[in-house]
């Protein structure tokens, strides 16, 4: 019986020959990832009352929500989780300065391999599917029942074939792909489901497009999304619930953008009409590497940030802003009057760093728009491709890239 | 623990949309904090403040599909149970925050037509192992899926941690 890589992984991590959708299995886990919320497992943990977790090596812990500490709770926070991290043994624990955002730490560091189970206290764990791992996001107390027990329950979940041929068109790249998706499925389009994305085109991607397509699949309810690997892969007959051919040139011929207050609500950037914005995010998660500051810094060499707009940058992870520093992009951007911000989660998650105020509209590379997400509950969040943030934070409004690059100078 | 079929009680306290996410039911801001029950005093705080003061315990929310999509924020599930809320009927759950409610022992109904045929006010008597909502105001039966027997040992458990440590605190019983 043929399987697709979802449910290849679940047998595998679960001892049986085969696995099909809808049954349920009880999983070894091979990683077990959380944040700041590692205070949250490790209260649930202490309740539960087992004195030692069941194997310190395959635990990571990695603080970015809140780095370095906004508040005296965040700090107590932090120290808490330090404690206990050296109580337990965890060696893998990436303190302020050490790492930065969980899912590029993780990748960072390569602590991921093709076929594994991976569970993170954060819902983008969906991004280590770009490695080849069924990787899921899940909560708190869960994480605590795995910390006891290294295992699971999953409902193999269905899979979403997603192939993709043809050649992106100038500026447009796999978060327009991403979006335009997500814009077609709807936010629950492929809720409990897996998603398989293959075809020329993702088989060009570099490894850090990839990670954007898995990130983002989160928001359309995704449990697992996979790009290919050498290691593992479906079997050529598995069965699929649907099959998606998309076509880059003719289906994504410009930039997508999702409006606020949600991610499905994505219309192509010519359909947008006039925004103006007074900031721009370029981080997180889902676009904070090295090819979207490196794509930034092409844009803003030699240009100025609006005067009615302010653009913050935020490099994933430490090692990225070490890269991005070595290679003069930071030194690009700042010049351009950008401010860079420690690697991290930064803004996205409405905490510090760049909180918006009532009737402010922002555009951002990250990876959610929901009412309040990025501060007050009356400001407004467009989210769109690395590309598209920085030709916007040049014209103080949403443009295309190759409207600013047209232009020598600051005001297109 | 030994009733073969658990019937709740309550009153619809809201009924609310499509999508309702996971900033919306607890912001972001307030991820800090980690005493659970303090998290109900930030329930659906930027939005619709108004639903936590109107909250008697036991009572029901309602909504359409995907509810609780987004962030894997354990808290949004907690702030609701802790804001006294019985349980929570939509028409489909996003998956993290399905299981971040059983495992929390607060219900998790799905029916898809609940939204259409409930009303801020009604009572309503939910079978969960039978999957059959009554709505005694409107004297109508709504069809739901009956809760997983896993799901319901958890609820009845108060939650997966009661459930662990009845597992793995006391000397293993054989």
């Amino acid at each position: 019986m043929s399987m697709t890589l979802a449910e290849k992984i679940l047998a595998r991590a679960s001892g049986r020959s085969r696995v099909a959708p809808d049954e349920i299995v009880v999983a070894d886990v091979d990683l077990a990832m959380s944040h700041e919320n590692a205070d949250l497992v490790r209260k649930a943990f202490l309740e539960i009352g087992a004195p030692r977790v069941w194997d310190p090596e395959k635990i990571v812990i990695i603080f970015d929500h809140r780095i370095p500490a906004e508040s005296e709770k965040t700090a107590a926070t932090h120290k808490a989780v330090r404690e206990f991290v050296r109580q337990q043994g965890i060696r893998h624990f990436y303190d302020v300065g050490r790492g930065g955002i969980c899912h590029q730490v993780l990748a960072d560091n390569g602590h991921v391999k093709p076929g594994m189970v991976v569970v993170g206290t954060d819902s983008h764990t969906t991004t280590h599917g770009a490695f080849g791992a069924f990787a899921t996001g899940i909560g708190a107390t869960e994480m605590a029942g795995v910390w006891v027990e290294g295992r699971l329950w999953f409902k193999v979940p269905s899979t979403i074939r997603i192939e993709v041929e043809g050649e992106f068109a100038p500026w447009v790249s796999a978060k327009d792909l991403i979006l335009w998706i997500i814009g077609k499925l709807g936010a629950a389009g492929a809720d409990y489901r897996a998603v398989e994305f293959d075809g020329s085109a993702v088989r060009r991607m570099s490894v850090a497009s990839r990670m954007v397509l898995c990130n983002l699949s989160m928001e359309m309810g995704a449990k697992v999304a996979f790009t290919p690997v050498a290691e593992i892969g479906p079997d050529p007959e598995a069965e699929y619930e649907r099959t998606l051919h998309i076509h880059l040139g003719y289906d994504i011929p410009e930039p997508q953008i999702a409006c606020p207050h949600s991610v499905d609500n994505v219309k192509p950037l010519s359909a947008l009409g006039e925004v103006k914005v007074h900031q721009a995010v370029l981080g997180s998660c889902t676009n904070g590497r090295l090819e979207d500051l490196e794509i930034a810094a092409r844009i803003l060499a030699g240009r100025r940030v609006h005067p009615d707009t302010r653009l913050i940058v935020i490099p994933a992870s430490q090692r990225i802003c070490l890269e991005a520093m070595r290679l003069g992009y930071l030194e690009t951007l700042i010049e351009a009057g950008a401010i860079v911000n420690p690697p991290g989660c930064g803004p996205c998650v409405g905490v510090h760093q760049g909180i918006l105020a009532a009737g402010e509209v922002c555009v951002s590379s990250t990876n959610r728009n929901f009412i309040g997400r990025m501060g007050s509950k009356d400001s407004f969040v467009y989210l769109a491709s690395p590309a598209v943030v920085a030709a916007s934070a040049v014209a103080g409004r949403i443009i295309h890239p190759e409207a600013v690059m047209a232009k020598e100078n600051a005001h297109v | 623990m030994s009733d073969a079929s658990p019937i709740l009680r309550g009153r619809v306290a809201a009924v609310l949309g499509a999508n309702i996410d996971t900033d919306l039911i607890y912001p972001g801001r307030y991820l800090n904090i980690t005493d659970r029950e303090k998290t109900a005093e930030h329930l659906f705080e930027l939005a619709w403040p108004e639903i936590r003061s109107r909250l008697r315990p036991g009572d029901f929310i309602v909504a359409g599909p995907n509810f609780g999509c987004g962030s894997s924020r354990e808290q949004a599930a907690a702030a609701l149970k802790y804001a006294g809320c019985g349980a929570v009927i939509a028409a489909s759950f996003a998956r993290i925050f399905y299981r971040n409610a059983i495992n929390l022992g607060l219900p998790a109904v799905v029916s898809p037509s609940a939204a259409a045929q409930c009303g801020e006010g009604d009572e309503l008597e939910i079978d969960l192992s039978a999957g059959e909502i009554h709505n005694l105001s409107r004297n109508i039966t709504i069809a739901a899926a009956p809760l997983d027997p896993r799901a319901i040992e958890l609820v009845r458990s108060g939650g997966l941690i009661p459930w662990l440590k009845a597992k793995y605190a006391a000397p293993a019983a054989g």
